[in-house]
């Protein structure tokens, strides 16, 4: 029987496995172990040190307070979008659907400096909102928005998908059995989507978290105020300071990590309990 | 609860799905909408079910015992109604799907927790399935999930049921099985039943009435050995199940030309060919089983004939490929064009060679 055990369907598995772990290695974890061989360079007590300086707690609260709510704003105004997008017809839906994606296409120097344009206190919109007592850019809101703007895609196209492939029977089910179009949405559709607006709440933020070149424009990078995590690394190393860069790039990369690690077991889980692939 | 659909006109875009349809069902009668895909008799369940709307402008009208209910929306018009893949609730368990529509109910009407898992557990054990509350549906085989939506449509007690190809997706023992486990429960039920099917077996089989659809319209109704003995029109004949067609007078001039049909258990095989019968010859002779199968050539026109005989005829005469043998109709139906314009097809008597006219009696 050794000779069927060494039969395999696909064959090229020792030389598929090989390649996928050196390419692996070279593009992800080597980088990612040099930081962490920079970052031990400092021991313990000394992260600790750089960690509890109060400008980066600030920095790091700032990074991922904000990420965290422009996830959630996008997740739920990115279901909205797909939900337009995939329910309804109308003129000009295929240029909208395409402009969803220009966050993904576009350098984020570019949508930074018109955001910053946008929103400045002289801005189209900056100028009316002042007036208002609102400062956007140069403030966390304006933070906020850049985030928004360039997670967006990831919210919009992870639950798009799932919404056009969702049988309407489950509805119309719903709807026999007496249920109005709000529990239905709740009770039937949701749980179906929940799964991809969870996935596409997980990206959106890691996005958030890792943006720079939008967010460094309309900031204003006031350390302790307008001051996010990778700009604070990157001054860092402007200063020499590169253990110091390293210890806050390990802590984002934790945070970041376990963050993704969360979703993917609530992911797993939900999927046994439904006997459904993961979104 | 009776119902009727009446002058029901449905068009999606420039395709006519529905062309002035109507459909009356007694009160606890079980229906059946027969036809091919296309034919419009999902979209005529959907109509009755609220999820599709008829025309603006064809004036249809939809009866539950009397009361107009076109204007009432799915949620509100308390009918039961199973899905082709059932539509379970994947992220609930069989109570939860089954108790569903109890939990939605209005919070005045809402039954309380003990009532509602009474009655979950009581149509678990209609539908065989007490003890299968915590399942999940991906938990469950494809007959399992079927009787799950049907203990979830009918557990408001609607006094309708409606089912849209109800065992189109499961395989042939389970789907005999289901069959009459769900003629049992209907009529137990006393429930209004209307089902949709491309199966005409099913339909002869389950139904106390079937309503044959076509093109979007409905070719005939009636009780199924009606449907079956005196088919309406070519359509029904040739759905109904196998059957010989043979073109008559086609070439001679100054003649009507009709379409003879003959199902292939009407083909009677004398061994010699004589003035009362048609001459042909065997052509192929497959004769495993309790039926012998016959493949025939009408020598006057050189069609071909498939003729189901029994095994001890097959036997007794010894039928051979090549063999000329002469053959009768016990039953036919023809039918020719009504007039040149139109090409609606009525029936006209068929007449045996040598045998003394004599009309087929009126259907």
């Amino acid at each position: 029987m050794s000779a069927a055990k060494n039969q395999k369907v696909l064959p090229g598995f020792g030389i598929a496995l090989g390649y996928t772990v050196l390419y692996l290695s070279l593009i992800v974890l080597l980088p990612l172990s040099a930081a962490f061989v920079e970052a031990a360079k400092i021991g313990p007590s000394g992260f600790w040190e750089i960690l509890m300086r109060p400008r980066v707690l600030a920095a790091l609260k700032l990074s991922f307070g904000l990420s965290l709510a422009a996830a959630l704003v996008n997740s739920v105004a990115g279901l909205l979008v797909a939900w337009v997008l995939t329910r309804y017809n109308f003129p000009g839906k295929k240029i909208i659907d395409a402009a969803i994606d220009l966050p993904f296409a576009l350098p984020t120097a570019v949508a930074g400096i018109s955001l910053t344009a946008v929103y400045a206190p002289r801005g189209w919109l900056g100028a009316p909102l002042a007036e208002l007592g609102i400062k956007v850019a140069f403030a966390p809101l304006g933070i906020m928005i850049a985030l928004m703007f360039v997670s967006l895609p990831f919210a919009v196209r992870t639950v798009q998908p799932v919404l056009e492939n969702m049988d309407s029977e489950l509805e119309e089910a719903s709807a026999t059995l007496g249920a109005g179009r709000w529990t239905t949405f709740r009770r039937v559709v949701l749980p179906v989507l929940m799964p991809s607006i969870l996935t596409g709440f997980a990206t959106s933020f890691a996005r958030c978290v890792g943006e720079y070149g939008s967010v460094v424009f309309i900031s204003g990078n006031m350390p302790m105020k307008t001051e996010i995590a990778p700009l604070f690394i990157v001054t860092q190393i402007e200063q020499y300071d590169l253990p110091g860069a390293t210890a806050i790039a390990m802590i984002m990369l934790g945070v970041s990590f376990f963050f993704i690690l969360f979703i993917n077991l609530l992911q797993a889980w939900n999927s046994r309990r439904t006997g459904t692939t993961k979104a | 609860m009776s119902l009727a659909a009446l002058n029901i006109s449905k068009h999606f875009g420039k395709t006519t799905a529905l062309d002035n349809v109507s459909l009356e069902v007694k009160s606890g009668q079980l229906v059946a909408l027969l036809g091919p895909s296309g034919s419009g008799k999902t979209t005529l369940l959907r109509i009755m079910a609220g999820l599709d709307f008829p025309d603006a402008d064809c004036g249809a009208r939809l009866l539950f015992h009397g009361r107009d209910v076109m204007d009432l929306p799915a949620r509100k018009r308390k009918v039961g109604m199973v899905f082709q893949h059932y539509a379970l609730f994947r992220n609930m368990n069989v109570f939860d799907n089954v108790a569903f529509g109890m939990t939605v109910a209005k919070r005045s009407e809402r039954p309380s927790k003990a009532e509602m898992a009474a009655r979950v557990e009581e149509l678990l054990a209609k539908v065989h399935l007490s003890g299968y509350e915590g399942r999940m549906p991906h938990q469950l085989s494809g007959g399992q999930r079927q009787r799950v939506a049907l203990a979830r449509a009918v557990a408001l007690r609607p006094e309708i049921l409606l089912l849209d190809e109800p065992f189109g997706a499961l395989d042939a023992k389970v789907r005999k099985e289901l069959r009459k486990w769900l003629r049992a429960f209907q009529e137990e039920e006393k429930l209004t039943t209307v089902f949709v099917t491309h199966d005409q077996e099913e339909a002869l089989e389950l139904a106390d009435e079937v309503v044959v659809m076509n093109n979007a319209r409905v070719e005939q109704s009636g009780s199924p050995q009606e449907v079956y003995d005196h088919p309406a029109s070519p359509f029904v004949i040739e759905f109904m199940g196998n059957v010989n067609l043979l073109l008559r007078g086609r070439k001679k001039p100054g003649t009507q030309p009709t379409s003879l049909y003959v199902r292939p258990h009407d083909i009677e095989i004398c061994q010699y060919v004589s003035g009362h019968t048609l001459e042909a010859r065997v052509l192929h002779v497959f004769s495993a089983g309790s039926v012998g199968r016959v493949t025939l050539e009408y020598l006057e026109t050189g069609e071909m004939l498939e003729a189901e005989v029994p095994r001890s005829e097959v036997d007794a005469m010894k039928l051979t490929a090549g063999q000329l043998v002469g053959l009768r109709f016990r039953h036919t139906r023809v039918f020719a064009k009504k007039d040149q314009q139109r090409q609606e097809l009525v029936e006209v008597p068929y007449q045996h060679p040598g045998d003394a006219p004599q009309a087929e009696p009126a259907s």
